[in-house]
């Protein structure tokens, strides 16, 4: 019997070629607006999220500050400014930090390799900054370890545009960069990386040396800032509560005075660009499901003119002995078909618009558009509704006939 | 086998009612060749719809081989009108998508008959009704007397006892006709109940009994063989 419903079906569109188009061009359209909003909405969150996981996750940055509250004799005013061993100190006591770093920054270096020049950033900092700051070295290179740390050693673990800068196409690791005249051996080159938040200028533009090194060459008794991670179970409140008691303990300030210490708490605007990502992509997959049951109000309002142009083929079929769950499904079925068919065409459409603008190259401004299963599975159970509750109307309608009224033989 | 006992049927319509049967009392037994007549109006095709089991009574009792009709379910109804009876219309109605073998497959579908013995019954058919080489044409591929003999084939597809036939041949030629009837004699002979719905008395006067109804009720019922 399937079979028949199909060539009946495939019979009908031919014969009604405009009506059978427009309405599956409502689930078509449907269907293609939920799959293409949700991919591009997909695309850029995970654009943004990526651009803003560019600093590192689970991160904050502390700065030196100055006391806005009295506390215990002394007055407000003070600057509090963290050395390295104060950040060994928070290290050895905070429960819930898993990382830190000091960050000691000069900016406007001269860097020199062979006769190519620029004029950048350079940091001192610990191995576990280029974990926390997402710093990834490039095939055939490595960042700062504990050794050169320990050592001293005279390395550096560049940016990749400051590497486009230095060495062109030239292979950087192993070669010599003079920094500020003091000559350097690069021992690695970061893998490119979206970062569209910095405080003193992006990664890509760095140069990167152990700290214990740069003290050496700079006499810096304190840190610019230093940069502390927490595991992503552990609130980032709790992490900044512990800096706060660690360094108000020692430098005797009230641990609830935030101005004692700067903080950039990142975490905060990962909160904000979810919540914002997932409003938009909710508004943007409820444009397409108000699409798609409009499609469905269509598609019921096609069935049901195909009800009354097919009552006497009813009233014959129940004449030769169909029961009235052959009747409701021969309705439900083709229903499905209509919903089924526009629908895959809608999703594969869809899926050839995200591949073609995926390789556009239009990635720096809306991400890679992808087609995920969830939005997949949404369309299909979606669709699976519609085409339920489309078809259940005009199908009951026609399984609950007479045969004699639908013959008209009265 | 049928068995009508003070059998009424009214249609209401908005506030008029209207009695299209008024107290039948009706017996047909098993192998007879029946035809019901009467002029327009008097309620030949309300009578065949009951009988049919494409209708219930208002009032009265319908008895299809000792089972009440009245008390079936509309499930129930159709596995009878699928297996127990076949129809015959004046206008064939036939599916106009189908070709004369799909026309003839609906009802074996309805009754879950297995593809290879649906296609060996098929093709027994289409030879019987003289049509084998016709299978693959559509109705409006046919002759209105081909038409009716797919019609036939069609109601001779569950192997029923009884077949009912509206006006068989009122929209053929008087050749086609002749064939058609000619064709219910052979069903007849071979053990089905036939019962003929005419306007036509020639027609009903080639059948065993004539039932005539006038007014919705039956104004003679007497045996001619």
């Amino acid at each position: 019997m399937p079979f028949q419903i199909i060539k009946q079906f495939f019979n009908d569109m031919r014969r009604q070629k405009l009506r059978s188009m427009l309405t599956m061009f409502g689930i078509f359209w449907g269907t293609c607006s939920i799959v293409l909003l949700f991919a591009f909405g997909t695309g850029i969150t995970e654009a943004q999220i990526k651009s803003q996981k560019g600093i590192g996750e689970n991160i904050a940055i502390v700065w030196p500050g100055i006391t806005a509250r009295e506390f215990k004799g002394l007055p407000r005013g003070r600057r509090i400014r963290p050395t390295e061993d104060d950040i060994r100190l928070i290290k050895q006591k905070a429960q819930s930090i898993t990382h830190i770093s000091p960050e000691y920054s000069r900016w406007n270096v001269k860097m020199k390799y062979s006769r190519n020049e620029t004029i950048r950033n350079v940091v001192g900092i610990w191995p576990e900054f280029g974990l926390m700051r997402n710093l990834i070295p490039d095939y055939g290179s490595r960042f700062i370890n504990n050794l050169d740390l320990s050592k001293k050693r005279r390395v550096a673990f560049i940016g990749n545009i400051l590497k486009e800068d230095l060495f062109h196409e030239e292979g950087a690791v192993g070669k010599t960069v003079m920094i500020n005249n003091v000559p350097f051996t690069v021992i690695g080159v970061m893998k490119e990386k979206k970062q569209d938040s910095s405080y003193n200028g992006r990664d890509a533009r760095k140069a990167f040396i152990p700290a214990s090194t740069f003290r050496t060459m700079y006499s810096f008794r304190y840190v610019n800032d230093f940069v502390i991670q927490c595991p992503p179970t552990v609130s980032m409140e709790r992490a900044k509560r512990e800096v706060y008691e660690i360094m108000g303990a020692k430098y005797r300030f009230d641990p609830d005075d935030t101005e004692a210490l700067k903080i950039w708490d990142t975490t905060r605007g990962f909160a904000f660009l979810r919540n914002f990502f997932l409003a938009f992509n909710t508004f943007l997959v409820g444009i397409g499901v108000a699409t798609l049951i409009t499609g469905g109000i269509g598609v019921t309002n096609i069935m049901n003119v195909v009800l009354e142009e097919r009552t006497k083929e009813i009233g014959i079929k129940m004449a030769l002995g169909a029961r009235k769950s052959a009747i409701l499904s021969q309705f439900l079925f083709e229903t499905m078909l209509i919903t089924g068919i526009g629908g895959i065409l809608g999703f594969l459409f869809a899926w050839g618009v995200v591949s073609g603008v995926g390789m556009m190259g239009f990635e720096d401004y809306i991400g890679v558009p992808r087609v995920s299963l969830f939005s997949g599975v949404l369309a299909i159970v979606l669709l699976g509704i519609i085409g339920t509750l489309a078809g259940i109307f005009p199908a009951r309608r026609a399984s609950n006939l007479q045969p004699v009224q639908a013959m008209k033989l009265f | 086998m049928i068995d009508l006992c003070k059998v009424t049927k009214t249609y209401i319509t908005g506030t008029v009612e209207f009695k299209a049967l008024k107290d039948i009392d009706l017996q047909i037994d098993r192998g007879e060749f029946v035809a019901i007549v009467g002029p327009s109006g008097s309620g030949k095709s309300t009578l065949m719809n009951l009988l049919g089991c494409l209708d219930v009574p208002t009032s009265g009792e319908y008895r299809l081989e000792g089972h009440s009709v009245n008390k079936l379910t509309s499930n129930q109804l159709a596995d009878i009108r699928n297996t127990k009876i076949g129809f015959v219309f004046q206008a064939f109605n036939l599916l106009p998508y189908a070709t004369s073998y799909e026309n003839i497959e609906v009802p074996l579908l309805f009754a879950k008959v297995s593809a290879k013995k649906r296609r060996d019954r098929i093709l027994e058919l289409l030879a019987l009704v003289g049509l084998a080489d016709k299978l693959n044409n559509k109705p409006t591929e046919l002759s209105g007397g081909e038409m009716q003999r797919v019609a036939i084939a069609r109601a001779l597809a569950n192997d029923p006892d009884i077949i009912l036939a509206d006006e068989p041949t009122g929209n053929l030629d008087s050749k086609s006709g002749t064939a058609i009837i000619e064709m219910f004699h052979q069903m007849w002979k071979s053990g089905k109940t036939i019962i003929l719905i005419t306007h036509d008395m020639k027609l009903a006067d080639q059948t065993q009994r004539i039932i005539r109804l006038k007014d919705g009720a039956i104004d003679g019922n007497g045996n001619l063989a």
